[in-house]
């Protein structure tokens, strides 16, 4: 995450970092050393948890490292031997490689206008007075709640007929898929970013229309660099939103546009179940998320806490 | 990810060089269009993904949609209540097994978020404070989130296996608990097995947004409850929770709307029919319109899911904010 483009031609750098832009310790509670029930409470009840949420973590990595006779027989913790061979036979298996590209291909386009719709509409809501500005802020907010079952039917007439009607292949199509994608993210985005827009002091970007900016270019130069960490966060989610998503994708792809969420199956529907090849699949497709995630969960705790909980 | 910034660089291009020094006028102009002109794209794609196709779905439910006529599907014949009274006919075996579904949905849902919410928040307050190691603890229990879910969920299936997973290979072989290695992916105990996979997904939102809503909680109130005397216990019961209540308010509707609604979980989990005692509504809706080609009545069934979450939505709101400010919410 390089800072954005535009940053460094940005004239007047905002003077300071506003608030809750940083992570600040979180308030301690007693100045007192906390009593032995809480420390032990404390000790048993997230060692438990870390178990629970260790076990499958490592299920999926040891087993990922098997040769094929530890994943069939009866359950190993221990591998007989360490084998980087699933990861090599993942490729052959099943074309891993072209779900893997139409992930990235929809997950990144997706993230990327996501971000962009959620930043101008985030910014209308925030800093402009008009009529209708809450019911549309209810109204996106609201559609979070509806079943995607509800409109995975009728988005799925609307493709087919705008296909047959016009030509423009939607249905099983990476763009239909971009585009629904985007919008499953755009009501936290746009709620999240209006909290973040909101913190960021309007004397900035008053200054920069003073100074004859217009407002985008207010916008873009003031507002959007002070709220990177909000627009990370924002990005994180839309990007995880659709890496993961599968009704979907296995409704609204084809063969040539299949994504990992529907690919993956792939390796249990053959005669041969390669569990140690299917563990070893879901690491590889798993790590670029989880590791970004990890890396920028600052950002989203950060967002959160200045844009959704107040 | 590095792909992100870019593009918000774009849209510097397309406003002309010398749009800031406008005229007066043509500038009062642009300064009342101008909001509605920035949320015209997210307005336009949600019309067009969400809004439409509801109306779409609910004009569909009053049709007798099959296969048929999915090139042109407003040819369809209209059958007016009758996919409703097929839904809701509770003696005959489609309403039958809706309500099974529904009920099934409600149990699972109520489990999962309770204890999603619990153990949430109780991590989110033990890790309050700061302790050795707690950085990477946090890091780890974020891991289930940032998982894809079919990745997730495979990881489970693999585990729940009869021959070879880790569940039996545990409860069977190692502890003796049970006479014979038990089936978890079908028959009753499917329920217990998507029930575990979902609060193993779905705790560490539940910890973000706990952990988010901590961080408002002013330091001074804790510092002033110490120097009366209260231990921690009495601060978490008198100033934390208490303080989470707005947080709550979201978060439990949030989870609540998110785990009835969910549909990625089963499926991994089960595949395109799910075990009955695990049947829950969104796969069983899927199942009735795009395995038996029914759009109709999966539409009625989607409608009707929809004006339950309505109610229990509002309902839910009302309740929660009697004695607090309406906008508050």
């Amino acid at each position: 995450m390089s800072s954005p483009a535009s940053a460094p031609t940005a004239a007047p750098a905002p003077p300071s970092a506003p608030g809750p832009r940083t992570v600040t310790p979180p308030p301690r509670r007693s100045p007192l050393a906390p009593p032995r029930s809480f420390l032990w409470a404390r000790r048993i009840f997230l060692t438990v948890l870390a178990a629970f949420v260790l076990v499958p973590v490592y299920v999926m990595i040891s087993s990922s490292l098997k040769p094929p006779q530890d994943v069939s027989g009866e359950f190993r913790w221990i591998p007989s031997v360490l084998t980087i061979r699933p990861y090599i036979d993942i490729w052959s298996t099943v074309p891993l490689a072209k779900y893997f590209m139409n992930s990235l291909i929809v997950a990144g386009s997706a993230t990327v206008c996501s971000v962009v719709i959620a930043v101008f509409a985030a910014y209308a809501v925030s800093r402009y007075e008009f009529r209708g500005k809450r019911v549309f802020t209810v109204t996106v907010l609201s559609t979070q709640m509806f079943p995607g079952i509800l409109f995975l039917l009728p988005l799925f007439l609307i493709y087919v007929n705008i296909g047959n009607a016009t030509g423009i292949a939607l249905f099983g199509s990476r763009g239909g898929l971009i585009l629904t994608y985007l919008t499953f993210s755009l009501p936290f985005s746009i709620w999240m970013l209006i909290g973040y827009f909101d913190s960021v002091p309007r004397d900035l970007d008053e200054a920069a229309l003073v100074d004859g900016c217009g407002p985008l270019k207010a916008l873009i130069r003031i507002v959007v660099p002070a709220a990177i960490p909000g627009i990370v966060a924002v990005a994180v989610y839309a990007f995880m939103t659709a890496w993961g998503e599968v009704l979907f994708a296995s409704v609204m792809t084809n063969d040539a546009t299949r994504t990992l969420a529907v690919g993956l199956q792939g390796y249990s529907t053959l005669n041969d179940v390669y569990w140690n090849q299917i563990m070893a699949a879901s690491l590889v497709v798993s790590v670029p998320v989880v590791a970004g995630f990890l890396l920028l969960q600052r950002y989203l705790v950060a967002g959160l806490t200045a844009g959704a909980v107040k | 990810m590095t792909t992100t910034t870019p593009p918000v660089t774009e849209p510097v291009g397309t406003v002309p060089p010398g749009a800031a020094r406008t005229p007066r006028r043509s500038g009062r102009l642009r300064r009342i269009g101008l909001p509605y002109l920035l949320l015209l794209p997210a307005l336009l794609l949600e019309l067009l993904v969400h809004l439409v196709p509801m109306v779409i779905g609910i004009v569909v439910s009053f049709k007798e949609l099959t296969q048929f006529y999915l090139r042109d599907w407003s040819a369809a014949p209209w059958t007016g209540f009758g996919n409703y009274k097929l839904s809701v006919d509770f003696d005959a075996p489609v309403g039958q097994a809706l309500l099974h579904s529904f009920f099934v949905t409600v149990a699972f849902t109520l489990g999962s978020v309770a204890l999603c919410w619990l153990i949430g928040t109780a991590a989110a307050v033990f890790m309050q404070d700061t302790f050795k190691g707690r950085g990477l603890l946090r890091a780890l229990f974020l891991v289930p989130y940032a998982l894809p879910v079919y990745a997730a969920v495979i990881t489970w299936v693999f585990m729940f296996q009869h021959d070879n997973g880790l569940v039996n290979h545990v409860l069977h072989d190692q502890l003796h608990l049970t006479d014979k290695p038990s089936f978890w992916l079908i028959g009753d105990n499917s329920f217990w097995a998507l029930l575990t996979v979902s609060v193993w997904k779905g705790w560490p939102f539940a910890f973000l947004i706990v952990m988010a809503g901590l961080q408002n909680i002013p330091g001074e109130l804790y510092e002033a409850a110490a120097l009366d005397g209260a231990g921690v216990w009495q601060q978490i019961r008198r100033i934390t929770l208490p303080s989470l209540r707005p947080v709550n308010q979201v978060l439990i509707l949030v989870l609540f709307l998110w785990t009835f609604n969910d549909f990625n979980t089963p499926y991994v989990l089960f595949g395109k029919s799910a075990p009955e005692a695990a049947d829950l509504i969104s796969v069983h809706i899927y199942q009735a319109s795009f395995v038996t080609w029914n759009f109709g009545t999966g539409s009625a069934m989607s409608v009707l899911l929809l004006l339950f979450l309505l109610v229990v939505t509002g309902g839910y709101l009302v309740v929660t904010s009697r004695g607090r400010r309406a906008s508050d919410v």
